[in-house]
């Protein structure tokens, strides 16, 4: 853990992925209580005015204040990115496990369902089964993409184990004869630790992604406020052609910024995990 | 070889199976019966209520066993029956989406066959020279983060308003009928350079990632190394790499496939282009269901066709693959 | 002939150099094959990759190699390029993967031999000769290195690697992944390339001592980036005198076990952190017969004719 920390501060990738993070978590933590305003949806000033200092980030069409929904939907974001990017996690690590370790028919049938669902677009999934729920909040909305996101990780996953198993220290434990689930917990799972990490950073940007596409063609939550429904809404009502950058310039550069952090915080902990790429 | 396809086309055939399934179970399944939804859009005119309530239990079959309802679903598929599209009534859901087809294969495959080729060949330089992966590295990994529609967004916003070069909107100007001549097909281009754009430039960072990996691990890769030792050049060297490496990012094709569409969905919206996309916004915003699970049979269709394409294109670059061996891949 | 002189080679890690090879000097003669054994990370393989290929993280430090009296640019990646595969070749540990796996044999053969401006239809003729002496069809020219079997890889690259007549021919565990009686066969080609005059010396390293008894004519034993022992490989398996060839030696299993594990059973303790290697005698802290001397650095001394031994212990009769 001191040795991790050592080289994570001495890896700029790292610093700069998690610095960008924060910056934005700090902001969704706070940012509602910094705005004037309680209600994100609530028309408090007349429309399309540009920021000023009332209006931080100006004004909607319909006279809603643009910061206090950014960092409403700031939160949506990283709320979606933790559950739904967790639930992927989990599951593409439990399937991908199982599968690894168990090997014969149960590897056979959950690769057949991971390849299935590897090939269907992700997002015609999400549309078909969110296009008819006529209720959808950001909680119904993460089990969905969490449901939908994981087979490459189950992928993954499953050659991690693989690799894993075929070690030294893993058939020494199985001649020792150690119960499976000791071998699993005590020898394979440590091993993945780094990995499970990497993995999570991964599809908690997936998440945020396929999220803002759902949020942008009207299958975003039906209460409440994201950033994919800022662009939704800045879209429908001709923000662009009015010229009211303000309206989509924030919720677009914010989740290209948490995404692109994320990224580099995934490459900066893999050179720190990894020592073959640390030359730098 | 024909193993391999055979594989391949045997998780295909399931893949479709699976598809059709979802398509057919989520309406039934759902929470909050769409068909009660769907009928109250009707409520101001309880005579179209009445006829659209009678037309959607006769089109699911809702008073048929499971089994059979499921059974017709098929049987309607073949047939080409997609249903009718209530948001352009009377027009059948296959005619609107034959409609829409083209205008996004005419803006998705440029985009994605020039992206990968300029991907592939920026992040091969960038493995090349050190200095410029150190520059051009994050670079990408920006540019693969930006959401589709937003660079889409910004490229209306500052080629369309700020500078007025393009059109922002529609496949062409509405003055204007579909044929063949300089004129029109000027104006075609001119609504197409930005769509195009956005999908082909957001594309490229992930593409560029992927060859520059790929091409630092074949470098890597003992048979560099024993090139290496008996005193080959590196240029030798690269240009095995450099065709190792391209090999994976012929299967990446394949599995990118889905974002790319997705992102394709995401971009018609925001240029109103009158493809597969907009008209799904359009499905979604109208509740027209009929319209909305055809899109999806056809994107899925679509994907698996085109990774078909990719497997065989596969086989025929990789020998390990045509000649029977390996495929573990798969 | 080659000789080495005080070569010192260090790895670069974070924590500092790891003195890989410390101050290495012996000689290979004309036609000999002088076999290298060591337990892993003992700089064996440092010392064959130095020879051919020295590249980071491994750092030249001092020394000289040289090559029928021809001082080797071994810290000059570019200037070595000359020397490789004409003089010095290799067959690597990794035998089984070093062909570029999409490109046909003859190809890959082709694009080798015209890096050192060789024509292949010059070579043509010999490399169908030498095929044949290691029982390969010259069929396999046309066909993708994974559709053979390991043990045909190996005898290609054998063929590959000697294909211009090297002076110096490294082979770096090249039989550890065959089995016994596979490991005999390819034995007997080395010593025949040798015979045959296709490579005038052979460096063939292993951690498997037993192997060498077959092939080598004399033996160097390292330790902790040391060479401890030299000598010819009847004396050295029959009259060991170092205490760590001693323990070496006893702990191999009856003729036709091999070794699974690299680790050496029957010697206690670890060898020592190349980082800060321990002063004097690195082996002391394993030797069962350590004793203050041992503070001290042991010279490399010939104990008798042609024998060479690094401790304290050991004097000459």
């Amino acid at each position: 853990m001191k040795e991790f920390m050592y080289f994570a501060f001495k890896n700029t990738k790292f610093k700069i992925g998690l610095s960008i993070l924060l910056f934005f978590l700090i902001l969704a933590t706070i940012g509602p209580y910094l705005s004037h305003y309680k209600d994100p949806l609530e028309y408090v000033s007349m429309s399309n005015l540009p920021p000023n200092k009332d209006n931080w980030l100006g004004t909607t069409t319909f006279g809603q204040d643009v910061f206090t929904q950014f960092v409403y939907g700031l939160r949506s974001t990283f709320f979606i990115g933790l559950f739904g990017g967790g639930l992927a996690t989990i599951i593409g690590l439990l399937i991908g496990f199982i599968a690894g370790y168990k090997g014969g028919w149960i590897d056979e049938i959950l690769m057949m369902l991971t390849n299935i669902l590897i090939v269907i677009p992700t997002l015609a999934l999400l549309i078909i089964i969110a296009a008819y729920l006529p209720y959808r909040g950001i909680g119904i909305q993460s089990v969905i993409i969490g449901l939908t996101a994981w087979p490459w990780t189950a992928r993954a996953v499953r050659a991690q184990t693989l690799s894993l198993k075929s070690r030294e220290f893993v058939n020494l434990a199985k001649i020792t004869a150690l119960p499976p689930l000791k071998i699993v917990l005590e020898e394979i799972a440590p091993n993945m630790m780094s990995y499970v990490v990497m993995v999570f950073i991964l599809q908690f940007a997936g998440a945020i992604l396929a999220a803002v596409g759902l949020d942008f063609i009207g299958l975003g939550p039906t209460r409440g406020i994201s950033l994919g429904l800022m662009l939704q809404y800045s879209v429908l009502w001709n923000a662009i052609q009015l010229g009211i950058w303000w309206w989509f310039i924030p919720p677009g550069l914010a989740i290209t910024m948490i995404v692109s952090s994320l990224y580099f915080l995934n490459i900066g902990l893999d050179e720190i995990f990894n020592p073959r790429l640390r030359e730098e | 070889m024909l193993r391999y396809l055979i594989k391949k086309l045997y998780i295909y055939i399931l893949t479709f199976f699976f598809a059709v399934t979802i398509d057919w179970l989520i309406p039934r399944f759902m929470p909050g019966d769409p068909i009660l939804v769907l009928v109250s859009r009707f409520s101001g005119l309880p005579e179209s209520a009445k006829v659209m309530y009678g037309y959607l239990i006769k089109a699911f079959g809702l008073d048929l066993p499971l089994w059979k309802q499921y059974l017709n679903f098929w049987m309607a598929i073949f047939k080409g029956d997609l249903g009718i599209s209530i948001y352009l009534y009377p027009k059948p859901v296959l005619s609107v989406i034959a409609q829409a087809i083209p205008y996004t294969l005419v803006v998705l495959l440029p985009s994605i066959l020039l992206s990968w080729i300029v991907g592939n060949y920026i992040g091969a330089a960038a493995a090349r020279h050190r200095s410029l992966d150190s520059s051009m590295l994050p670079v990408f990994y920006i540019i693969t983060s930006i959401p589709y529609m937003w660079l889409g967004i910004l490229l209306a916003w500052a080629f369309g308003v700020l500078l007025g070069i393009f059109p922002i909107a529609g496949a062409y100007s509405f003055s204007m009928r579909p044929n063949w001549s300089w004129q029109f097909v000027a104006d075609f281009l001119k609504h197409w350079i930005l769509p195009f754009l956005s999908l082909f430039i957001v594309q490229i960072g992930g593409w560029a990632i992927g060859m520059r990996n790929l091409i630092i691990y074949e470098l890597e890769a003992n048979y560099s190394r024993y090139l290496e030792a008996l005193g080959a050049s590196e240029g030798l060297i690269r240009r095995y790499a450099f065709k190792n490496a391209i090999l994976p990012q012929i299967t990446g094709l394949a599995l990118q496939l889905g974002t790319i569409v997705a992102g394709s969905i995401a971009t018609e919206v925001v240029f109103a282009y009158p493809g597969m996309g907009y008209i799904l916004l359009q499905g979604i915003l109208n509740q027209d269901y009929f319209l909305v699970q055809g899109v999806f049979l056809f994107i899925i269709i679509g994907v698996l066709l085109a990774n078909f394409l990719v497997d065989i294109l596969y086989m025929i670059v990789d020998p390990r693959i045509r000649l029977g061996l390996g495929g573990e891949n798969v | 002939m080659v000789e080495i002189k005080g070569l010192k080679i260090y790895y670069k890690t974070l924590r500092g150099d790891a003195k890989a090879l410390d101050d290495v000097t012996f000689t290979i003669n004309d036609r000999e094959i002088l076999g290298i054994a060591g337990e892993s990370g003992c700089g064996k393989s440092t010392l064959g990759n130095s020879l051919i290929l020295l590249k980071p993280p491994m750092k030249y430090v001092s020394g000289e190699v040289r090559l029928n009296g021809e001082r080797l640019p071994i810290d000059n990646t570019v200037e070595m390029r000359k020397y490789r595969y004409k003089k010095i070749s290799l067959i690597p540990q990794y035998a089984m993967d070093a062909l570029n796996p999409t490109r046909k044999i003859g190809g890959i053969i082709k694009d080798l031999v015209g890096q050192h401006r060789v024509k292949y239809e010059e070579i043509e003729g010999r490399l169908h000769e030498r095929l044949r002496m290691v029982k390969l069809s010259k069929d396999i020219l046309n066909m993708y290195p994974f559709e053979l079997s390991g043990g045909m890889k190996q005898r290609l690259v054998l063929v590959i690697s000697t294909l211009l007549n090297p002076d110096l021919l490294i082979a770096d565990e090249v039989t550890s992944a065959l089995d016994v009686s596979s490991q005999k066969a390819v034995s007997l080609m080395f010593k025949e390339f040798r015979d045959e005059k296709i490579v005038n010396s052979i460096v063939f390293i292993t951690h498997d001592i037993a192997v060498l008894y077959q092939i080598a004519d004399r033996i160097a034993i390292m330790y902790a980036g040391k060479v401890v022992e030299i000598g010819p490989t009847e004396e050295i398996m029959k009259n060991p005198l170092h205490p760590y060839t001693k323990a070496l030696i006893k702990s191999l299993p009856n003729a036709g076990i091999r070794h699974t594990h690299q680790k050496l059973e029957g010697i206690p303790g670890h060898p020592p952190n190349l980082i800060n290697p321990p002063e004097g005698c690195r082996f002391k802290d394993r030797c069962p017969f350590a004793s203050d001397e041992c503070l001290n650095e042991p010279p490399l001394v010939e104990v008798e004719p042609g024998r060479y031994v690094a401790c304290w212990k050991v004097k000459g009769r």
